[in-house]
């Protein structure tokens, strides 16, 4: 069995692991980026659409370009990248990485972990939609390889569950390649994705979105040949007797949440109960020394800027060996108004950092309340489907050290 | 005078716009920045779309290459564009870049391929990238 000795050790080749090797081997740390497919770039390679990169580059790219961009700084920066070559299992206690590749089990020895896993779609089984389990019903992200990187097309009579943005930029995906796309329908009184999407993606094509609505059976034999919606009444959240539909359709797809992939670690790295994400502090440190974490596998990200932001921060810090780290975090606290932050911990002797935050609701103008009495900024248009990004400048690390907070709580009150 | 309500697509922010035509001035509220007032012109004058789709690559190490406008296209075009695009069939190697169709139907637009597509070498695609030097053995 070969083991090697790495300074840092990346897992996951999408945004967040490429942004995260390129600061580290930039900093002369022997870096290594492990990927199971056999390419960098993670789920940027198949979202062929426009619209990343307006944060990091100031231009509008499509993923693969956006992909493109950091695998050439990757190669000038010397990263070593191995693809085919997944990991079984991480031990803490031998600070050591089994992985498997084409030439066998390999065991790294890194002086520090990123792991940048991203996150895996939720699926039709755990949605308990009665009916029976006909072939046709795909996650979106599964319907978006086939159609842009195997040329397959999934159906012809299309149904789309969720409203998250992979699936508004499928509908429009398989519009645009011929399929009849019937409609969206979203459990929830607003949609899950970007506003711009509802308009280019659906309101372009003509495509109905039906709010407060949802999937209730599935039915077809072998494939899938009809499902059956209904609408929900948002309070109870049960469907509403008289509202049901069935509908012929060969194709159902699921664009219906992400998950945090987090079970190389989660046995011994606290991860967040809620959103299952790695609990980080603001330098994308986990629970565990040994380990830093950055991406969708910290909190499901809506702009991949963000994500190689906040991967770029975690490669920065894990390549910092020969100093000692400050330890002292401040735990942020959310009020009932906010779902997600990202850091889930301010470290007080900390770098600047930004502050991302997912709001639970639809609020028309709010009033961010860091502190409390720390900061306060004034956003219009709060909506859950758009995290609110607040730097979190050297100033206002001054001020929170000279506070004499426990704790940073932080909630959005409607009002002005 | 007439009222439209629209959504800004220039970029991920999606300004709510508020669109007042009277004749021929147009005003826009709503906005965050320039791009908003522009978009929400065009959209009663000239809407127009970036357009992404996919080329068939035949003996590629994919059978597609993507492909973008490099400009936003009349939202008319769009379908004409996807059809064009379904009749090409590209040899690899493509690079980033490449000029898949040339001013198309003379709006001065071009499409261009945005991955790289390399030639099909099955028989060593999944030798991993780096080299074969064992650092020690255990």
């Amino acid at each position: 069995m070969k083991e090697i000795r790495v300074d840092v050790l990346v897992i996951g080749a999408g945004a967040a692991g490429m942004a995260a090797s390129i600061e580290s081997a930039s900093r002369g740390c022997h870096t290594v980026l492990l990927e199971r497919e056999d390419c960098s770039g993670g789920v940027l390679n198949q979202c062929i659409h426009n619209g990343f990169g307006l944060h990091v580059f100031k231009e509008e790219l499509t993923g693969p370009e956006y992909a493109d961009r950091f695998r050439r700084q990757m190669d000038e920066k010397g990263v070593q990248v191995r693809t085919v070559q997944f990991v079984v299992s991480i031990d803490p206690s031998k600070k050591a990485v089994i992985t498997m590749s084409q030439e066998g089990a390999v065991v790294f020895h890194p002086k520090r972990v990123i792991m940048t896993t991203g996150a895996r779609e939720r699926a039709f089984g755990s949605l308990m939609i009665p009916g029976t389990r006909p072939s046709g019903i795909f996650t979106a992200g599964v319907a978006q390889r086939f159609v842009n990187l195997q040329n397959r097309l999934p159906g012809k009579k299309i149904f789309l569950l969720g409203s998250g943005d992979i699936g508004l930029i499928m509908a429009r995906r398989l519009a645009l390649e011929g399929a009849d796309v019937l409609g969206v329908a979203e459990l929830m009184p607003f949609p899950g994705g970007l506003a711009r999407n509802i308009a280019q993606c659906l309101n372009d094509f003509d495509i109905p979105l039906h709010l407060s609505t949802s999937v209730v059976e599935v039915h077809g034999k072998d494939r899938l040949e009809a499902i059956t919606i209904a609408r929900f009444d948002p309070k109870t959240r049960t469907a509403i007797d008289g509202s049901h539909k069935k509908i012929e359709v060969d194709t159902l797809i699921l664009s219906v949440g992400l998950i945090p992939q987090n079970e190389l670690i989660d046995s011994f790295v606290q991860i967040h109960p809620t959103t299952k994400g790695v609990v980080v502090d603001s330098m994308m440190r986990t629970s565990h020394p040994w380990i830093f974490a950055a991406g969708n596998n910290v909190a499901i990200y809506d702009l991949v800027d963000f994500v190689t932001l906040d991967g770029k921060t975690a490669g920065q810090n894990a390549s910092r060996f020969e100093e000692t780290f400050p330890s002292d975090t401040l735990p942020i606290v959310l009020g009932k108004s906010v779902g997600v932050s990202i850091p889930n911990k301010i470290v007080k002797q900390g770098d600047p950092f930004i502050l991302y935050l997912r709001s639970k609701k639809v609020i028309e103008k709010g009033i961010v309340e860091i502190g409390p009495g720390l900061i306060r900024r004034t956003r219009i248009g709060i909506k859950p489907s758009e995290m609110i990004d607040i730097p979190f400048t050297q100033k206002d690390l001054e001020r929170l050290r000279e506070s004499n907070l426990d704790r940073v709580y932080i909630d959005i009150q409607e009002g002005s | 005078m007439e009222k439209q309500n629209m959504i800004c697509v220039s970029c991920p922010l999606g300004c709510d716009l508020e669109v007042e035509i009277r004749g021929e001035e147009i005003e826009v509220k709503g906005y965050r920045c320039k791009r908003g007032e522009t978009y929400a012109r065009n959209e009663i004058l000239d809407p127009r779309r970036m357009v992404t789709s996919n080329v068939r690559v035949s003996n590629g190490d994919c059978p597609l290459v993507s492909v973008k406008t490099i400009a936003p296209l009349p939202k008319g075009l769009m379908g004409e564009l996807i059809e064009a695009l379904k009749q090409i069939r590209l040899e690899p190697p493509v690079q980033i870049g490449q000029v898949i169709i040339r001013n198309f139907q003379n709006t001065g637009i071009d499409i261009v391929a945005t991955r790289a597509v390399g030639l099909d070498s099955s028989d060593q695609k999944h030798e991993p990238e780096h080299e074969l030097k064992k650092v020690s053995e255990g």
